[in-house]
Protein backbone atom coordinates (compact mmCIF):
# COMPACT_ATOMS: atom_id res chain seq x y z
CA UNK A 1 0.00 0.00 0.00
CA UNK A 2 1.41 3.36 -0.96
CA UNK A 3 0.91 6.30 1.35
CA UNK A 4 -1.31 9.00 -0.09
CA UNK A 5 0.31 12.42 -0.26
CA UNK A 6 -0.47 14.60 2.75
CA UNK A 7 -2.17 17.90 2.09
CA UNK A 8 -2.80 20.40 4.82
CA UNK A 9 -6.27 21.59 5.72
CA UNK A 10 -6.15 25.39 5.96
CA UNK A 11 -9.15 27.49 6.93
CA UNK A 12 -9.51 31.22 7.55
CA UNK A 13 -12.84 31.95 9.16
CA UNK A 14 -14.77 34.32 11.41
CA UNK A 15 -16.62 31.55 13.24
CA UNK A 16 -15.23 29.54 16.12
CA UNK A 17 -13.72 26.08 15.67
CA UNK A 18 -14.14 22.88 17.63
CA UNK A 19 -11.09 20.89 18.70
CA UNK A 20 -12.93 17.59 19.11
CA UNK A 21 -14.49 17.85 15.64
CA UNK A 22 -11.18 18.76 13.99
CA UNK A 23 -9.36 15.99 15.85
CA UNK A 24 -11.99 13.42 14.80
CA UNK A 25 -11.85 14.61 11.19
CA UNK A 26 -8.07 14.23 11.20
CA UNK A 27 -7.82 10.79 12.80
CA UNK A 28 -11.09 8.99 12.06
CA UNK A 29 -10.71 5.65 10.28
CA UNK A 30 -6.92 5.77 10.31
CA UNK A 31 -4.40 3.56 12.05
CA UNK A 32 -1.17 5.16 10.81
CA UNK A 33 -1.16 8.13 13.21
CA UNK A 34 0.75 7.66 16.45
CA UNK A 35 0.79 11.24 17.69
CA UNK A 36 -1.24 14.40 17.29
CA UNK A 37 0.03 17.68 18.74
CA UNK A 38 -2.51 20.47 19.05
CA UNK A 39 -1.79 24.14 19.59
CA UNK A 40 -4.47 26.61 20.59
CA UNK A 41 -3.91 30.36 20.49
CA UNK A 42 -6.41 32.24 22.66
CA UNK A 43 -7.23 35.87 23.34
CA UNK A 44 -5.80 37.08 26.71
CA UNK A 45 -7.52 39.81 28.73
CA UNK A 46 -4.18 41.50 29.56
CA UNK A 47 -4.96 41.65 33.29
CA UNK A 48 -8.57 42.74 32.73
CA UNK A 49 -7.72 45.73 30.51
CA UNK A 50 -8.71 44.17 27.21
CA UNK A 51 -12.34 43.91 26.04
CA UNK A 52 -11.59 42.33 22.65
CA UNK A 53 -9.08 41.86 19.88
CA UNK A 54 -10.00 42.74 16.34
CA UNK A 55 -8.17 40.63 13.81
CA UNK A 56 -7.75 42.02 10.32
CA UNK A 57 -6.50 39.75 7.53
CA UNK A 58 -5.54 39.87 3.87
CA UNK A 59 -8.20 37.69 2.21
CA UNK A 60 -6.67 35.27 -0.25
CA UNK A 61 -3.11 35.84 0.85
CA UNK A 62 -3.83 34.60 4.40
CA UNK A 63 -4.94 31.21 3.01
CA UNK A 64 -2.08 31.15 0.48
CA UNK A 65 0.64 32.04 2.99
CA UNK A 66 -0.50 29.55 5.65
CA UNK A 67 -0.76 26.97 2.85
CA UNK A 68 2.87 27.66 1.90
CA UNK A 69 3.99 27.33 5.54
CA UNK A 70 2.11 24.02 5.89
CA UNK A 71 3.59 22.70 2.63
CA UNK A 72 7.07 23.46 3.98
CA UNK A 73 6.26 21.62 7.24
CA UNK A 74 5.01 18.60 5.25
CA UNK A 75 8.25 18.64 3.23
CA UNK A 76 10.37 18.75 6.40
CA UNK A 77 8.67 16.20 8.67
CA UNK A 78 7.03 12.80 8.09
CA UNK A 79 3.50 14.04 8.79
CA UNK A 80 0.26 12.14 8.31
CA UNK A 81 -1.92 15.21 8.57
CA UNK A 82 -1.78 18.94 9.25
CA UNK A 83 -4.57 21.37 10.10
CA UNK A 84 -4.29 25.15 10.50
CA UNK A 85 -7.34 27.26 11.27
CA UNK A 86 -7.08 31.02 11.91
CA UNK A 87 -9.98 33.25 12.86
CA UNK A 88 -10.54 36.89 11.98
CA UNK A 89 -12.93 39.54 13.25
CA UNK A 90 -13.67 40.52 16.84
CA UNK A 91 -12.60 37.98 19.45
CA UNK A 92 -13.28 38.40 23.18
CA UNK A 93 -10.85 37.30 25.92
CA UNK A 94 -10.96 33.53 26.34
CA UNK A 95 -11.95 33.09 22.70
CA UNK A 96 -10.01 30.98 20.22
CA UNK A 97 -7.75 32.65 17.64
CA UNK A 98 -5.76 29.86 16.04
CA UNK A 99 -5.62 26.07 15.97
CA UNK A 100 -2.80 23.91 14.63
CA UNK A 101 -2.96 20.12 14.61
CA UNK A 102 0.04 18.11 13.47
CA UNK A 103 -0.25 14.34 13.11
CA UNK A 104 2.60 11.90 12.58
CA UNK A 105 3.58 8.30 13.37
CA UNK A 106 5.86 9.50 16.22
CA UNK A 107 5.59 12.44 18.59
CA UNK A 108 8.75 14.41 17.81
CA UNK A 109 7.79 15.27 14.24
CA UNK A 110 4.33 16.32 15.42
CA UNK A 111 5.74 18.59 18.15
CA UNK A 112 8.30 20.13 15.81
CA UNK A 113 5.91 20.65 12.91
CA UNK A 114 3.27 22.35 15.09
CA UNK A 115 5.95 24.59 16.61
CA UNK A 116 7.36 25.43 13.16
CA UNK A 117 3.95 26.26 11.70
CA UNK A 118 3.19 28.61 14.62
CA UNK A 119 6.58 30.36 14.47
CA UNK A 120 6.20 31.03 10.74
CA UNK A 121 2.54 31.90 11.00
CA UNK A 122 3.25 34.57 13.66
CA UNK A 123 5.74 36.40 11.45
CA UNK A 124 4.50 35.83 7.91
CA UNK A 125 0.76 35.13 7.82
CA UNK A 126 -0.99 38.43 6.97
CA UNK A 127 -3.02 39.08 10.12
CA UNK A 128 -2.99 42.17 12.33
CA UNK A 129 -4.40 42.57 15.84
CA UNK A 130 -6.02 45.74 17.13
CA UNK A 131 -6.80 46.10 20.83
CA UNK A 132 -10.14 47.30 22.19
CA UNK A 133 -9.95 48.17 25.87
CA UNK A 134 -12.44 47.55 28.67
CA UNK A 135 -12.64 51.30 29.36
CA UNK A 136 -14.07 51.84 25.87
CA UNK A 137 -10.88 53.17 24.27
CA UNK A 138 -9.43 51.47 21.25
CA UNK A 139 -7.01 51.99 18.48
CA UNK A 140 -3.78 50.30 19.48
CA UNK A 141 -2.41 48.03 16.83
CA UNK A 142 -0.35 45.30 18.48
CA UNK A 143 3.37 45.70 17.67
CA UNK A 144 5.35 42.87 16.16
CA UNK A 145 7.80 41.33 18.65
CA UNK A 146 11.50 40.74 17.98
CA UNK A 147 11.16 37.50 19.98
CA UNK A 148 8.80 36.18 17.30
CA UNK A 149 11.36 36.89 14.57
CA UNK A 150 14.03 35.15 16.65
CA UNK A 151 11.75 32.14 17.22
CA UNK A 152 11.38 31.83 13.46
CA UNK A 153 15.12 32.15 12.77
CA UNK A 154 15.94 28.99 14.73
CA UNK A 155 14.25 26.89 12.02
CA UNK A 156 16.43 28.23 9.24
CA UNK A 157 18.91 25.72 7.99
CA UNK A 158 22.57 26.60 8.31
CA UNK B 1 1.43 50.02 -15.65
CA UNK B 2 -1.94 49.68 -13.92
CA UNK B 3 -1.91 47.88 -10.60
CA UNK B 4 -4.34 47.24 -7.76
CA UNK B 5 -2.96 48.36 -4.42
CA UNK B 6 -4.43 47.02 -1.17
CA UNK B 7 -3.64 48.41 2.27
CA UNK B 8 -4.03 46.81 5.69
CA UNK B 9 -4.05 47.69 9.40
CA UNK B 10 -2.42 51.04 10.26
CA UNK B 11 -1.20 51.55 6.69
CA UNK B 12 -4.86 51.40 5.58
CA UNK B 13 -5.97 53.70 8.40
CA UNK B 14 -3.27 56.29 7.76
CA UNK B 15 -3.76 56.37 3.97
CA UNK B 16 -7.49 56.51 4.64
CA UNK B 17 -8.70 53.86 2.17
CA UNK B 18 -8.54 50.07 1.80
CA UNK B 19 -7.03 50.21 -1.66
CA UNK B 20 -6.98 51.81 -5.09
CA UNK B 21 -5.97 51.20 -8.69
CA UNK B 22 -3.04 53.33 -9.82
CA UNK B 23 -1.41 53.85 -13.18
CA UNK B 24 2.29 53.84 -12.29
CA UNK B 25 4.92 55.72 -14.30
CA UNK B 26 7.61 53.71 -16.12
CA UNK B 27 10.23 54.89 -13.65
CA UNK B 28 8.64 52.86 -10.85
CA UNK B 29 10.42 49.53 -11.25
CA UNK B 30 10.84 48.04 -7.77
CA UNK B 31 8.90 47.79 -4.53
CA UNK B 32 11.18 50.49 -3.09
CA UNK B 33 10.43 52.78 -6.07
CA UNK B 34 6.72 52.21 -5.50
CA UNK B 35 6.92 53.20 -1.82
CA UNK B 36 8.81 56.36 -2.76
CA UNK B 37 6.30 57.15 -5.50
CA UNK B 38 3.39 56.74 -3.07
CA UNK B 39 5.06 59.02 -0.51
CA UNK B 40 4.88 61.77 -3.14
CA UNK B 41 1.10 61.43 -3.51
CA UNK B 42 0.19 63.30 -0.34
CA UNK B 43 0.73 63.82 3.35
CA UNK B 44 -1.38 60.79 4.33
CA UNK B 45 0.86 58.51 2.25
CA UNK B 46 3.96 60.19 3.62
CA UNK B 47 2.79 59.55 7.20
CA UNK B 48 1.68 55.97 6.48
CA UNK B 49 4.95 55.01 4.80
CA UNK B 50 7.31 57.22 6.85
CA UNK B 51 9.16 54.28 8.44
CA UNK B 52 9.52 52.43 5.18
CA UNK B 53 12.00 49.91 6.61
CA UNK B 54 9.19 48.27 8.61
CA UNK B 55 6.69 48.34 5.75
CA UNK B 56 5.95 44.88 4.30
CA UNK B 57 4.89 44.34 0.73
CA UNK B 58 3.33 41.41 -1.12
CA UNK B 59 3.23 41.04 -4.90
CA UNK B 60 0.30 38.94 -6.15
CA UNK B 61 -0.21 37.78 -2.54
CA UNK B 62 3.38 36.61 -1.96
CA UNK B 63 5.87 38.40 0.30
CA UNK B 64 8.37 40.54 -1.60
CA UNK B 65 11.52 42.40 -0.58
CA UNK B 66 11.93 46.12 -1.26
CA UNK B 67 14.41 45.55 -4.08
CA UNK B 68 12.13 43.15 -5.94
CA UNK B 69 10.87 44.27 -9.39
CA UNK B 70 7.11 44.88 -9.66
CA UNK B 71 6.86 44.08 -13.38
CA UNK B 72 3.86 41.82 -14.00
CA UNK B 73 2.22 42.58 -10.65
CA UNK B 74 -1.59 42.56 -10.72
CA UNK B 75 -2.06 43.22 -7.00
CA UNK B 76 0.35 44.72 -4.50
CA UNK B 77 -0.40 44.59 -0.77
CA UNK B 78 1.20 47.11 1.58
CA UNK B 79 1.01 46.55 5.34
CA UNK B 80 2.79 46.68 8.72
CA UNK B 81 4.66 43.72 10.26
CA UNK B 82 2.21 40.91 10.93
CA UNK B 83 0.84 40.11 14.37
CA UNK B 84 -1.40 37.06 13.93
CA UNK B 85 -1.37 33.77 15.73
Amino acid sequence: MTASPVTAKVRIQAEDFDLAAEMADLSQGRADIGAIVSFFGLCRDEGGRLAALELEHYPGMAEAEIGRICAEAIARWPLKGLVAIHRYGRIAPGGNIVLVLAASPHRQAAFDAANFVMDYLKTSAPFWKKEHFADGSSGNWVSAKDADDEARLRWQKA
Amino acid sequence: MKVDLVYFAWVRERIGKPGETLDLPETVKTVGDLLNHLKGLGEEYEIALEHDRVIRVAINQEHATHDEPIAGAREIGIFPPMTGG
